[in-house]
């Protein structure tokens, strides 16, 4: 099963590698960008039988640091 | 009777060599060097160093892969039982992963890697790290970061600061860290993890040698426990 794990700062964190690209895509020319928050895509290949309970516990305990940021699982179709 | 210090090693990481020279240089004894992949520490420690670097190449977050690293259960046990724990730099971004320590640690708010000496406030003079300096005492220490930039909510800021463990600030802002936090402490007061390198301010050839006290204190204290 592929599994991806979306990461991304909590709303209110600061970030500076978001306020970066937004920058950069300023000095780019591009216009009536209001806002760039950048996160981070995990892809997992898991056993068809792991929980939701599992994957919740693997973001939690690893991928995702809860101070300061969310996470979302989306299981995609192979 | 001789103390027993641990620094542990991740791979990535860089400055445990200095930081046990360190602490050979207030405690007259070797440091014992402990790699990261040993489920175990070695018996009868008195103090714990986790030092700078890069552990694991910042791979995820800064000190993420380190904190879930087979030792590190073993210092999480030993910071419980009242075993003094020092994180510089990575080493405290491995405590705040860990746990050990609220917050997180951001990249830099200027997202510039900041390699310099900065000024520090000691806002704490009464743990067993920072009695060896004057309550309000301003000190000089390098800086070598790119994410040191300090994160946690309002109230965890207000009880951290409420209960006086906020052991050092800058200052004047370096990283965009909250309140300008420069190291702060756990509620038992024995894990201290700050940004800025003590273990590189020990003579006054680095430039200044006011880390020395940080490690002499908790030295003395230790042999005097």
């Amino acid at each position: 099963m592929k599994v991806h794990v979306h990461v991304s700062l909590k709303p209110g964190v600061l970030d500076p590698q978001g306020r970066a690209i937004h920058h950069a895509l300023e000095g780019l020319g591009f216009i009536g960008v209001n806002d760039v928050r950048a996160g981070r895509l995990i892809e997992l290949d898991v056993a068809d039988d792991t929980s939701d309970a599992a994957l919740d516990d693997m973001c939690r305990k690893l991928l995702a640091n809860m101070v300061i940021e969310n996470y979302r699982i989306e299981k995609v179709a192979a | 009777m001789s103390l027993r210090c641990a620094v542990i090693t991740f791979p990535g990481s860089n400055c445990d060599r200095d930081m046990a020279v360190a602490l050979e240089a207030v405690s007259g004894t070797p440091a014992i060097r402990v790699w990261h992949g040993d489920a175990t520490l070695p018996e009868r420690l008195d103090f714990i160093a986790l030092p700078g670097g890069f552990s694991y190449g910042d791979y995820l977050r800064c000190g993420a892969i380190a904190s879930r690293s087979p030792v590190m259960r073993a210092v999480i046990e030993a910071a419980g039982r009242g075993v003094p724990v020092l994180g510089v730099c990575n080493g405290f971004q491995v405590l705040t992963e860990s746990g050990l320590l609220p917050g997180a640690l951001m990249r830099n708010a200027a997202q510039n890697f900041i390699c310099r000496t900065v000024g520090l406030k000691v806002e704490n003079s009464q743990s067993i790290f920072t009695g060896g300096y004057a309550q309000g005492q301003e000190i000089v220490i390098p800086v070598a970061h790119h994410d040191g930039n300090y994160f946690a909510d309002d109230a965890t800021l207000d009880r951290l600061e409420g209960e006086g463990r906020v052991a050092f600030r800058y200052t004047s802002p370096v990283n965009g860290s909250q309140r300008d936090i420069a190291g702060i402490l756990n509620d038992a007061g024995n894990v201290l993890g700050m940004m800025p390198h003590p273990e590189r301010a020990m003579e006054d050839a680095h430039g200044s040698a006011d880390g020395r006290a940080l490690f002499a204190n908790a030295i003395e204290s230790l042999v005097n426990a």
